[in-house]
């Protein structure tokens, strides 16, 4: 019989470059690898363009797994991934905020069922090929750390991760620079590094999220009025859902000095909008805070923020309200500040951990 | 057989007989020939395939002119429904397809696309707990119409073995077609269609050590039938397509072993299987036999059980170095539970938990004792 040892390791597996690459590097580290790799939900007739699943994505992970002679196995979670991160996508727009379906799949599906799955396998260790790092401090705590490629950093859409999930997790790529990556694939012989790196939500399958919208939760198309600050009737919009915070094309109104959608009023549907100097907000409230740590600040805490994926870190202080809700105050106000994306903390290099931005707005 | 591994899915599939590659070997390279050319080449070539055919012919107790050499089971299947099926309704006008809830998916899913695109009526027979199919029930459902009736010989997933001769007579005495699918139990139960009144019998090669791409149909002298595949006038016009020589001659190979002398090693398996079961159900709390406790092939077990995600269950075999199934072969970790189990009346979470263990050759008492370590270790780690 086949003994498990202590080194055994679950890595997700994709059919990419980064989770090619990362099962790679574990083999060559000794670990006793074996691969999974998760089938999620589609539109019915669109499962061969869900980026993260296609049947030539799973061909090619699998094709990964035999090269570096590891087994391989493909866990179907279609029921799960629908139940726990589209509908929470579908319920987001519908409510007038716009969610970030990437974390509760990670917090859910992989470091969830995916994990738990790793576990009962007897796996101690789950690995990713997430560009992010860990550190594990001598009192035994992990630290959730940017990856080394600044460019390519993930830490934002896993800080929704908890201790104990880290404490058995690896990244082996986050040392790693994309280039890098692209070029150890090529020297093992991995069939994958010219693949193109992946866009978009997966399951909008290379779509448009509108579209998606329109036919999942047709009551998204309500159209309402346009208004200024002042209550003025500037216009009708097609749906709250079809705007972001800080838009200033599409919206169909003419006036002599371009107008940004600066907030949306899902009480009584309305778009409002005004001009460039009226954008802007110096502070939030996020909720469902997760610290990396386990553990919530007391006091004040300096830190540098990211209020969407791709944007650039704003210094702030973090004020902790409850252990799961903080008040963030920018040093300068930030004009795109979106209900229901995550807003992560950072100081340096490592990821302290964040929450999602509520729709409360608080006067600064 | 790799260091520390054990197979214990040959329901799946069996590794070839070194023997039957011997047999096959010299049709690769020396005697390359295509049987429909008229030179020694040739003649070399076609005198192997009808050698080959009169074997097979032998071993189910039929006519040589009865075989028809197919691609794999799954062929045979659907050239048995589709063939007969078309046939029947073109010179007949008979519709109606009586069938089981317990078919492979090669027979159930070509009569629900006949059904779907072609017109026919596709009746299900019910069955009992066991999945066995009752002789009266057909007597009671053949209708005028009725154009064929296909019921399993012996349930890839459960194992149980049906009552094929007793539903065959029926058939013969109402004059209707009856096919059977005997993939599974060629490979374990003494082949004869005159004893059970089969017209039409399915097989594949690789289910008894035969090689992968190679199936036979036997179709009875005199049964309506039509081909699938057209083209070459191969096969007495029924499959057209050059013959695949060293598999033909493969599966004929193969199936004389198997079916020289099934009844002794029936018994060798039966008592490896049989103490499989009673230590798995005495020693694993909530499990239960699925199928018939009897009347099933003698290598297969089959279980489920309480509070076990069986996906799951097989991966950890596979860690602990041991290849078992949930049923069927060929899935993606697609968590929806068995038609068949389900017609078994088995509750959609409980059959989510199945396990199929089936002996072969290489199986030995030492191997069952192992396995039944490493079951019970993977529930109760399931179960914490």
């Amino acid at each position: 019989m086949l003994e498990m040892e202590g080194n055994t390791v679950v890595i997700a597996m994709s059919g990419g470059v980064d989770s090619s690459v990362a099962a790679a590097l574990l083999v060559e580290q000794g670990y006793r690898v074996i691969g999974m790799m998760l089938r999620l939900w589609s539109e019915e007739g669109k499962e061969d363009q869900n980026r993260c699943c296609t049947p030539d994505a799973m061909a090619l992970a699998r094709r990964v797994a035999a090269k570096l002679g590891i087994p391989f196995y493909a866990l179907d979670v279609r029921d799960r991934f629908k139940e726990l991160v589209v509908t929470h996508f579908l319920q987001g727009y519908a409510s007038g905020v716009t969610p970030n379906p990437c974390l509760k799949c990670n917090r859910f599906i992989r470091w969830g069922v995916l994990y738990e799955h790793a576990r009962s396998l007897g796996a101690n260790w789950f690995a990713t090929g997430h560009y992010a790092r860990l550190r594990r401090l001598e009192s035994g705590e992990v630290q959730l750390l940017r990856g080394l490629d600044a460019e390519k950093d993930q830490s934002y859409v896993l800080s929704v991760l908890p201790q104990e999930q880290l404490q058995h997790t690896l990244f082996p790529i986050g040392e790693f620079h994309k280039h890098e990556v692209r070029e150890l694939a090529q020297r093992l012989g991995l069939p994958v590094a010219h693949r193109p790196d992946s866009q978009d939500l997966c399951f909008l399958a290379g779509g448009d999220y509108r579209d998606f919208l329109a036919r999942h939760a047709p009551q998204v198309r309500q159209p309402g009025l346009i208004v200024d600050r002042q209550g003025n009737v500037l216009g009708e919009h097609q749906g709250l859902a079809f705007y972001t915070i800080g838009q200033r094309k599409g919206l169909g109104i003419s006036s002599p000095r371009p107008l940004y959608v600066l907030e949306k009023d899902v009480y009584q549907n309305r778009l409002v909008v005004g001009e460039e100097h009226e954008l802007g907000r110096s502070n939030l409230i996020a909720n469902e805070v997760n610290w990396i740590s386990g553990n919530p600040p007391e006091t004040p805490l300096p830190v540098e923020v990211k209020i969407r994926y791709k944007a650039r870190e704003a210094r702030a202080v973090v004020i902790p309200l409850t252990s799961n809700r903080v008040r963030v105050q920018f040093e300068y106000p930030l004009r795109d500040i979106t209900p229901g994306q995550q807003c992560v903390f950072y100081q340096g290099d490592i990821c302290l951990g964040g929450g999602i931005i509520s729709t409360e707005v608080e006067s600064a | 057989m790799s260091q520390g591994r054990y197979y214990l899915d040959y329901a799946a599939t069996t590794p070839l007989d070194s023997k039957v590659l011997e047999k096959m070997f010299p049709f690769f390279t020396d005697q390359f020939g295509n049987p429909s050319s008229v030179h020694f080449w040739g003649q070399q070539a076609e005198n192997a395939v009808e050698l080959a055919r009169e074997e097979v012919a032998s071993c189910l107790n039929a006519e040589p002119a009865e075989i028809v050499f197919t691609g794999c089971g799954t062929e045979s299947d659907n050239l048995a429904l589709r063939g007969v099926a078309r046939a029947q309704r073109n010179l007949n006008g008979k519709t109606h397809l009586l069938t089981t809830p317990v078919e492979h998916h090669a027979v159930s899913h070509t009569a629900f696309d006949l059904a779907e695109r072609e017109g026919f009526e596709v009746e299900l027979l019910p069955v009992d707990s066991f999945g066995m199919v009752d002789p009266d029930e057909v007597a009671r459902r053949i209708r005028k119409d009725t154009a064929l009736v296909s019921v399993i010989y012996a349930n890839n997933e459960i194992g149980t073995i049906n009552p094929i001769a007793e539903i065959g007579r029926i058939c013969q005495e109402k004059g209707v077609p009856f096919h059977t699918d005997a993939v599974q139990a060629a490979a374990h139960l003494k082949m004869d269609v005159q004893r059970d009144n089969v017209d039409l019998l399915s097989i594949g090669a690789h289910k008894f050590y035969g090689p992968k791409g190679a199936g036979a149909l036997y179709i009875r002298k005199g049964t309506p039938v039509v081909a699938v595949q057209t083209g070459g006038k191969q096969e007495n016009y029924l499959r057209a397509g050059t013959h695949n020589v060293p598999y033909i001659v493969g599966l004929a190979e193969a199936l004389k072993i198997a079916q020289s002398n099934p009844e002794e090693r029936a018994h060798h398996y039966q008592s490896m299987r049989d103490a499989l079961i009673d230590t798995v159900l005495t020693r694993i709390p909530g499990s239960q036999l699925t199928g018939h406790p009897v009347m099933r092939l003698p290598n297969h077990a089959s279980f489920v059980f309480d509070r076990v995600d069986g996906n799951t269950l097989l991966m950890m075999l596979d860690v602990k170095g041991f290849a078992c199934s949930s049923g069927s072969a060929c899935k993606t970790g697609s968590p929806q539970p068995s038609e068949v189990l389900l017609a078994l009346g088995i509750p959609p979470q409980l059959a989510l938990s199945s396990l199929r263990v089936t002996l072969g050759r290489d199986t030995t008492p030492e191997v069952i004792t192992r396995f039944v370590e490493a079951l019970s270790d993977c529930i109760s780690q399931q179960r914490r």
